[in-house]
């Protein structure tokens, strides 16, 4: 009851945030809802498809039926570790409301299992969304029936405490060692690092090859494989083989059921004494913030050369920018990620079955380097979106200095806007050069692709920076939620609009190229080409300088 | 130097302020007091031109904030009841930030920085990043922030809160100085003691509108409050009911 009555105000808040919702935008909620929709039923295709091939083979079917299972409980597991450890450090040392509670009188058991609680939800509710489509294609093909639904989330909640409790007892132990703000920098670079890493290593090992059938040379091996349990002591284990069990031999086998339940209690219990023991010292480190004195003579030396040639505001504003991105670890950890992206984006171009020792097929390379100018233009979109489109709302809790001082807005647009643009047209200019190159395209193509790319990186950073300013989140603290906003939702939809303009009139002098190539005719520059290129321009000049223009009118009706 | 005209501002049919006039003059230290959600701090943020007013005038200096925001907003330094930092900036990255905003930098500005720091005993925490300061500290940075580009016009939103007494003793006398110096202080707070030791002249603001105005003497003679202190008058101009009632909450 009192465990409850903790949780009461965040259940409060969710149902007024709710409400809220409800009544300010219904095309808001529409929107995201049908994002939603159809991201839950292409998991439900992808994996209804699967299951279904799956239930075709005799044999072994069930088996790889059973064993994809596992593999997604698995990986739900580990992703459910780190996501519970990071939360933990949120929910039980950081949160605001711990003062009050910690100097109520509320029992420590009450408390832990309140954190608890919060922690769970926070760390998995996604996982959770992401499992329904997937056990629901699980319960259709293997015709599951009504009662399957109950069943899974008896078999399903055990898994989601487990990492819950390990990952609070993690974190409990960490901060006993380190400060809690230091924690949370360490935890961000490894968690962010560790899964740079496992998409890396999933990506070089070219899962595309189990397709070919010269994967397939020895069957026995890999029905042994497949039958033998991969790791019998996990709990991903014992649900998959009670879910098998229940769907393939319509039986239900107790035992991994009580397993899982007895597992997690257990957890608990322990969990419940080692906060009882450490919490108290924990929380009082976590008090102590860790002491950072910063020189800034690296920035001074490195920076102030190169921004010299600017006035006052626009260059403490370009310093000020760069200083608090490469100060915040849940910032520049991304660059990890990005980097690693990069990688396999690269990767991906090298991995293409075009270079087999036959003669390279002209019309097939041109066509690929010219769509990869949409692709690129997607991969910039998504980091303009992460990087770019925060920047306004970023500064909405110091709005109050900004808009008291006689700060030229246009000033702090423009430092926003270059300070994005110029990493985001480096990157843009590495990514199609290197494809070009790795492509073996013609200079007409790397012509035309670094000539769109440019125009692309200068509007793309503008409408990041315009929608960051229509749809600003002033409340959030955390940068990586922003661009999950409809705001961002919307950039990245008008994104994908333009990327769609600028590929559909650049087909025109692409076909005429490709064309007057094929029939062995010289490149002739026909008013349509050069019409086309013109529209482009134009295209771009008025996506970067209308959302520049209605992001500052906005930021100047800003009222705090 | 600060001239409030008929300002107004409304949000949605809700009036915050209604209708203020106010002239506060150079060298002089201006008391606003009232009770919580009188309209004191929505006056402020209007004129340090974070809200825009509904209806009528922000002079400061002569400039209009609205329409001359540079000129006008060049001339003040504005100190907010709760401000957000940089957390990850150090104390004195913040002040040449902030001077930067101002458009002064250089050697003249790293002298200023450093004599403010040490006047409010920050100068061992001046590389430290924000984010460990206490709020005392805080307070402290965004006091000399608002002093960096040395302002003709200062107004301050509950500048006691959170200060130590050596610090709010600090800060007083700074405050008395710059006035002095004739500088104008427009000051809001809830401790009416110092209202009534510090300022020149006090308004008392309820509802959105000033209801009385003038020195202690003016203030006593617009009552007919006899030798009553800020304290009696203000509870006599803002209803002290609430007050009288609490002693029976507290033996129930």
């Amino acid at each position: 009851m009192a465990t409850a009555h903790i949780l009461r105000p965040k259940l409060q808040t969710f149902m007024a945030r709710i409400r809220h919702r409800e009544s300010s935008s219904g095309i808001k909620t529409l929107v995201i809802g049908g994002v939603g929709l159809i991201f839950w039923t292409m998991v439900f295709a992808v994996t209804y498809r699967m299951l279904n091939y799956f239930r075709g083979v005799p044999e072994i079917g069930p088996l790889l039926a059973g064993k994809l299972l596992g593999l997604i409980l698995l990986s739900f597991i580990s992703i459910l570790l780190l996501s519970n450890v990071i939360t933990a450090l949120s929910s039980f040392f950081l949160a605001h409301d711990l003062d009050l509670l910690v100097s109520s009188p509320v029992d420590w058991l009450h408390l832990y299992l309140a954190k608890l609680g919060e922690t769970l939800l926070h760390s998995s509710w996604m996982v959770a969304l992401m499992a329904l489509p997937i056990f629901t294609a699980y319960g259709v093909v293997f015709d599951g029936g009504w009662l399957f639904a109950p069943f899974v989330f008896v078999v399903f909640l055990p898994v989601l405490i487990v990492p819950a409790v390990i990952g609070s007892a993690v974190t409990l132990i960490l901060v006993n060692v380190f400060p809690a703000r230091r924690t949370k920098d360490i935890l961000s670079v490894i968690a962010i690092g560790a899964a740079g890493i496992l998409v890396l290593l999933f990506r070089i090992v070219r899962p595309e090859r189990i397709t070919r059938p010269e994967g397939f040379q020895n069957l026995l091996d890999f029905i042994t494989i497949l039958r033998t349990p991969t790791s019998p002591w996990l709990p991903s284990e014992w649900a998959t083989s009670s879910i098998m069990n229940y769907l393939v031999a319509g039986r239900l086998d107790p035992l991994p059921i009580v397993l899982l339940w007895s597992t997690a209690a257990s957890f608990v219990v322990l969990g419940s004494l080692l906060h009882r023991a450490a919490y108290a010292n924990g929380f009082t480190k976590a008090q102590e913030g860790a002491e950072r004195f910063v020189k800034g003579r690296f920035w001074r030396v490195i920076l102030y050369p190169i921004v010299h040639p600017l006035s006052v505001s626009k260059r403490e504003f370009v310093i000020k920018d760069i200083k608090l991105f490469f100060r915040d670890t849940t910032q520049w950890s991304q660059l990890i990620l990005l980097g690693v992206l990069v990688i396999i984006y690269l990767f991906n171009i090298r991995a293409l079955p075009l270079f087999t020792g036959e003669e390279v097929p002209f019309f097939l390379i041109t066509v690929i380097s010219f769509l990869n100018l949409a692709l690129a233009g997607f991969v910039l979109a998504a980091i303009a979106a992460r990087f770019i489109f925060p920047a306004i709302s970023l500064e909405g809790r110091q709005m109050w200095l900004l808009r008291s001082s006689p700060l030229d807005l246009r000033a702090l647009i423009w430092s926003k806007y270059w300070i994005g643009t110029i990493p985001l047209l480096v990157l843009a200019l590495v990514i199609t050069i290197f494809t070009n190159i790795l492509l073996q395209a013609t200079p007409f193509m790397m012509g035309v692709s670094v000539g769109t790319i440019i125009l692309l990186t200068l509007s793309i950073s503008a409408m990041a920076l315009g929608f960051g300013a229509l749809f600003p989140q002033f409340e959030t603290e955390n940068a990586a939620q922003i661009p999950t906003s409809f705001g961002g939702l919307v950039f990245m939809m008008t994104t994908l609009g333009l990327l769609a303009v600028v590929i559909v009139i650049e087909a025109i002098p692409i076909s005429g190229y490709l064309q007057a190539t094929f029939v062995g005719e010289p490149i002739s520059v026909t008013p349509a080409m050069i019409g086309a290129f013109v529209a482009v321009v134009i295209v771009c000049a008025m996506a970067t300088v209308i959302p520049l223009r209605v992001g500052l009118r906005r930021m100047e009706q800003f009222e705090f | 130097m600060i001239q409030l005209k008929n300002l107004s501002k409304k949000y949605g049919k809700f009036t915050a302020v209604d209708n203020i006039d106010l002239h506060v003059e150079r060298g002089e230290l201006f008391g606003f007091v009232g009770p919580n959600g009188a309209g004191k701090t929505t006056t402020l943020r209007m004129i340090a031109g974070i809200l825009r007013p509904t209806s009528g005038r922000v002079l400061l200096g002569g400039d209009d904030v609205v329409t001359n925001p540079m000129s006008a907003k060049a001339r003040l330094g504005f100190i907010p009841d709760r401000p957000f930092l940089y957390e990850k900036l150090t104390g004195a990255e913040f002040l040449r930030f902030v001077a930067g905003l101002y458009g002064q930098d250089g050697t003249v500005v790293e002298k200023r920085s450093n004599e403010l720091l040490d006047l409010f005993e920050l100068t061992a925490w001046k590389d430290q990043l924000i984010e460990a300061y206490s709020h005392g500290m805080r307070q402290k940075l965004i006091i000399s922030s608002a002093l960096i580009h040395r302002p003709e016009a200062i107004v301050v939103d509950e500048p006691m809160v959170g200060l130590d007494p050596r610090g709010a003793r600090l800060l007083k006398d700074i405050f008395r100085a710059f006035v002095k110096k004739g500088g104008t202080v427009l000051m809001s707070t809830h401790t009416l003691e110092i209202a009534e030791a510090m300022c020149d002249r006090v308004a008392i603001i309820q509802s959105g509108s000033i209801v009385v105005s003038g020195s202690m003497a003016e203030l006593r003679e617009q009552t007919e409050a006899g030798d009553a202190s800020l304290e009696e008058l203000f509870l006599k101009v803002t209803g002290g009911a609430a007050a009288k009632e609490l002693a029976a909450v507290l033996e129930d």
